[in-house]
């Protein structure tokens, strides 16, 4: 009982501190007035929100979150980039060289939080594109599939660049 | 730094563009969801980042919005290609690939 | 303001995406393919008045790009409810 009452209080805290720096951002100044509505707007947006939040209990906290979590962004923007060019390269030849389908892949993770990351991550990565997902499988349009890909083949494609970087920091 | 501001408005602009044909050229829907979601996001990412170094003054602001698309944007696209799917649209294929699975077959 | 040559060019640009969204939202050919085409222009659309916002050197049109970013989720989000069929 104590450990979750304290993980709900967690809870409190990580939306209150999001809301306030989101505020920070839309506002753009630090002076005393904007910053004390901020501080009473944050804590209202807590006390409602945080109780739905329960997509944040996937966390796993740690001092070194922060990098993990770096490092993942860095991973996802080179991704961003290289699928980018990727699609120009699909999209200006004439020939328009694509052979989509439809493949199924599976994901270690647990949480609901980690499997909303993947599913991004999927979407945005060079030429596939998350449709579904159903418990631990995720059904992802692929732009360039080989003939004869199956699970496994394609979940190591796919999913693991992503996964081992996601479950250092997500259940 | 208008340079450097006016390189990555280019590159924006230039990756939206290149997804708006993607939109047009591709086949079916769902190569156009793929086409459309990443070069929309990486292009407005771009233009973002083109105006905070015009106008320094206001990154904060679109530090937000570029935060809201990166996270939006993708969760938009998928929504809508899985109610597709459900909607009961399938994948377009080759049809030469078509053909050749055929004849593999018989 | 006066703008330089890559300036101009990248006004092309987004013009040139904004027009091919529009042509794909009205030929279509089916229903889903209109939505597919909004929901991208839409997000063209909201680097568009960021460029405006610009343009007219005023950040309040920041503020209109930022709510009209948020609408278009929703809206897309609904639509897509929608054609599922209003289950779950």
């Amino acid at each position: 009982m104590e450990t979750e009452k304290a993980e709900g209080l967690g809870r409190y805290l990580v939306v209150f501190t999001g809301a306030l720096l989101f505020w920070l951002l839309l506002t753009g100044s630090l002076d005393s007035q904007e910053l004390l509505a901020g501080l009473l707007a944050s804590a209202v947006v807590a006390v409602m929100a945080a109780p739905r939040m329960g997509i944040l209990s996937g966390i796993r906290w740690s001092p070194v979150l922060p990098l993990q979590v770096a490092r993942y962004l860095g991973v996802f923007f080179l991704a961003l980039l290289r699928s980018n060019f990727d699609m120009a390269r699909r999209v200006l030849s004439p020939a328009l060289p694509i052979r989509p389908a439809l493949v199924e892949v599976k994901t270690s993770l647990q949480s609901d939080l980690g499997r909303l990351l993947l599913a991004n991550s999927i979407t945005l990565t060079p030429g596939t594109l998350t449709v579904d997902v159903e418990g631990e499988r995720l059904l992802v349009h692929w732009i360039d599939a080989s003939p004869g890909t199956d699970l496994e083949s394609a979940t190591r494609a796919i999913v693991s660049q992503f996964e081992t970087h996601l479950r250092e920091f997500l259940e | 730094m208008r340079l450097v501001g006016d390189l990555f408005l280019l590159l924006g602009s230039a990756f939206l563009f290149l997804g708006a044909l993607g939109l047009v050229r591709m086949p079916d829907v769902f190569n156009r969801i793929q086409a459309g979601a990443k070069a929309a996001t990486l292009g407005v990412l771009g233009v973002l980042v083109g105006i905070a170094f015009l106008q320094p003054g206001w990154w904060p602001k679109l530090l937000a919005i570029g935060l809201f698309i990166l996270f939006t944007n993708p969760v938009g696209s998928s929504t809508l290609a899985r109610a597709i799917r459900i909607a009961g649209v399938r994948p377009w294929q080759k049809p030469a690939e078509e053909s050749r699975a055929l004849e593999e077959k018989s | 303001m006066n703008l330089n040559p890559i300036e101009n060019l990248a006004l092309a640009l987004l013009g040139g995406a904004v027009l091919l969204g529009l042509y794909r939202l009205l030929r279509g050919p089916s229903a889903v393919d209109r939505l597919v085409a909004a929901d991208t222009l839409s997000v063209v659309i909201t680097g568009a008045i960021v460029v405006v916002a610009w343009l007219f050197a005023s950040a309040l049109y920041l503020d209109v790009a930022l709510v009209y970013g948020v609408l278009a989720f929703v809206g897309t989000v609904a639509m897509a409810r929608a054609l599922e069929g209003g289950r779950s």
